[in-house]
């Protein structure tokens, strides 16, 4: 089963937790997102293994974009 | 003075240039280059580039700042709030430089600055403090601390603000696991990772009383603002006076509040944080060395324009009223308008297609027009809106009509959240405390 971990606003991604094929639980936090002073973690909505990272740190993203795939 | 170089962006900086255009003061202000269609950039006299989007290439860059100022042969510089006001190393810099900075002396800024050290002088000076702890250096000092004084506990950075790096815990584990990440925070966000915790009080409310004093040693208050509407540590509306403190709680939050200003031999504007609990106690949270982002409703009802006094306490002149002089009329109620999910309250940074503001007469402080760009780089405030009225009741009447008939579309703003705000019997009854957004959603 595929999953993804989606932008909640936009902003830049601080800090990228993860890389390809970690294996990371539920509830892990995989993403910080930073926008207006504010800092989002992103966790991981399964446990899995993360099959793509999509983003760098740094990168500006919009509120809907996939930043991780995982792979349950 | 005549000259006066604006340190800051968006709503404050206009703030700051309309009361210098009043008093015939000209402005130079500073932009970032994504700032540049902002309309305080063309409402000052002369506009300066300092740097890319990130505040740390431009807004914090204090030696770019100066040099500006210098070249631009002004007389002082005002900070705003928030960036670099409260950062004494730049008021210092500004003062051997020549110029004057407008706000209180470097070494006020630094003793305020670093909570712990606020809390010991307030208390050395009999103003009540939250019970706390000093320093805490280990797992093993905030964990003895946290027993002594009963959980719920608030840890806290010494050098934070904004209702940046605090997080509640309510037992051993919490506090752990928090104590590491507030500990790496601070050190990221404020240069160094002094922390303490502080017993955290329920259903309190957040009211501060504003101060000014002179050069020459007079101090007097400007009543209180109730700043009890918060979310994230952070405040969404402010009133004055406060709606539910008893005015004998007032009068003796004042005189703590002038014991404070005189205990550190305050200079200019000031506000002293007070964090009330049921009973009507009282405890010093920290004092803001600085112009507050919600003094317009201090200006409302007291007919005071505060950031011209700023500059007449800064160029030496005495304060021309006596503390028997002021006289507070009516009420006023500051919104502050973000940018960001009025639920979630994550941001919502993008360009503003339409605004139109809504009926009625409000004092909109904006930092943004129509077709600007409201970036992910800086604060989500993009105008505070402010009503009054003889009454709190006329106040709310007024912001329900002009809220109802306000429309921007192209961001999403918290203005959903005010209206049912204005609906909530809490928020009505004047009886709320700071947990009044969490229950509320």
């Amino acid at each position: 089963m595929m999953n993804q971990v989606v932008a909640q606003m936009a902003g830049t991604v601080f800090q990228v937790l993860v890389g390809k094929g970690d294996k990371v639980e539920q509830g892990q936090i995989v993403i910080v997102l930073e926008s207006m002073k504010m800092e989002i973690p992103l966790e991981s909505e399964i446990s899995g293994t993360v099959s793509e990272v999509l983003v760098q740190e740094g990168d500006f993203v919009n509120e809907g974009d996939v930043l991780v795939v995982l792979e349950a | 003075m005549k000259k006066i170089l604006v340190a800051n962006r968006g709503e404050i900086a206009s703030r700051i240039i309309r009361t210098c255009k009043k008093m015939g003061i000209e402005t130079v202000a500073i932009y970032s280059e994504v700032d540049k269609d902002l309309p305080y950039v063309h409402e000052a006299d002369n506009s300066v580039c300092i740097g890319a989007g990130p505040v740390s290439q431009s807004y914090l860059k204090m030696d770019k700042i100066i040099q500006i100022a210098l070249s631009n042969q002004v007389d002082a510089i005002h900070p705003g709030y928030g960036l670099l006001s409260e950062n004494h190393e730049f008021a210092q810099k500004v003062i051997n430089h020549g110029l004057i900075f407008i706000g209180p002396t470097p070494e006020t800024i630094l003793s305020m600055g670093d909570k712990i050290n606020a809390r010991q002088i307030m208390k050395s000076h009999s103003i009540p403090v939250v019970s706390g702890s000093q320093l805490v250096q280990s797992e093993e000092e905030v964990l003895n601390s946290a027993s002594e004084i009963g959980y719920p506990v608030m840890l806290k950075a010494s050098s934070g603000g904004g209702g940046v790096g605090m997080v509640i815990c309510e037992n051993d584990q919490e506090l752990l696991k928090a104590y590491s990440s507030v500990k790496k925070r601070a050190k990221l966000l404020f240069g160094n990772d002094h922390i303490f915790i502080e017993k955290y009080i329920k259903n309190a409310r957040h009211i501060e009383v504003q101060i000014i004093g002179d050069q020459f040693g007079n101090i007097i208050h400007l009543f209180e603002r109730d700043c009890s509407v918060q979310r994230r540590n952070q405040k969404v509306i402010e009133e004055t006076h406060s709606p539910s403190l008893s005015d004998s709680a007032k009068c003796k939050m004042y005189e703590a509040a002038l014991l404070a200003a005189k205990a550190v031999s305050y200079v200019n504007a000031g506000t002293v944080e007070f964090i009330v609990d049921e009973d009507e106690n009282f405890y010093f949270l920290e004092m803001n060395t600085r112009l507050q982002v919600e003094h317009p409703i201090t200006e409302k009802i007291t007919g005071i324009d505060l950031v011209e006094w700023q500059i007449r306490i800064a160029q030496n002149e005495p304060l021309a009223f006596r503390q028997e002089d002021l006289k507070s009329n009516g009420h006023a109620i500051e919104f502050r308008v973000y940018a960001e999910d009025p639920v979630t309250f994550f941001p919502s940074p993008g360009k503003i297609e339409n605004l139109k503001w809504g009926e009625g007469n409000v004092r909109i402080d904006t930092g943004y027009e129509e077709g600007n760009q409201v970036s992910h780089f800086y604060d989500p405030l993009i105008a505070k809106c402010i009503v009054s009225g003889e009454t709190r009741n006329e106040c709310l009447n007024i912001a329900r009509r002009f809220f109802e008939t306000t429309r921007i579309s192209g961001i999403k703003t918290n203005i959903p959240l005010f209206n049912r705000i204005l609906e909530s019997p809490e928020f009505l009854s004047g009886d709320y405390s700071t947990n009044i957004l969490k229950t509320l959603n």
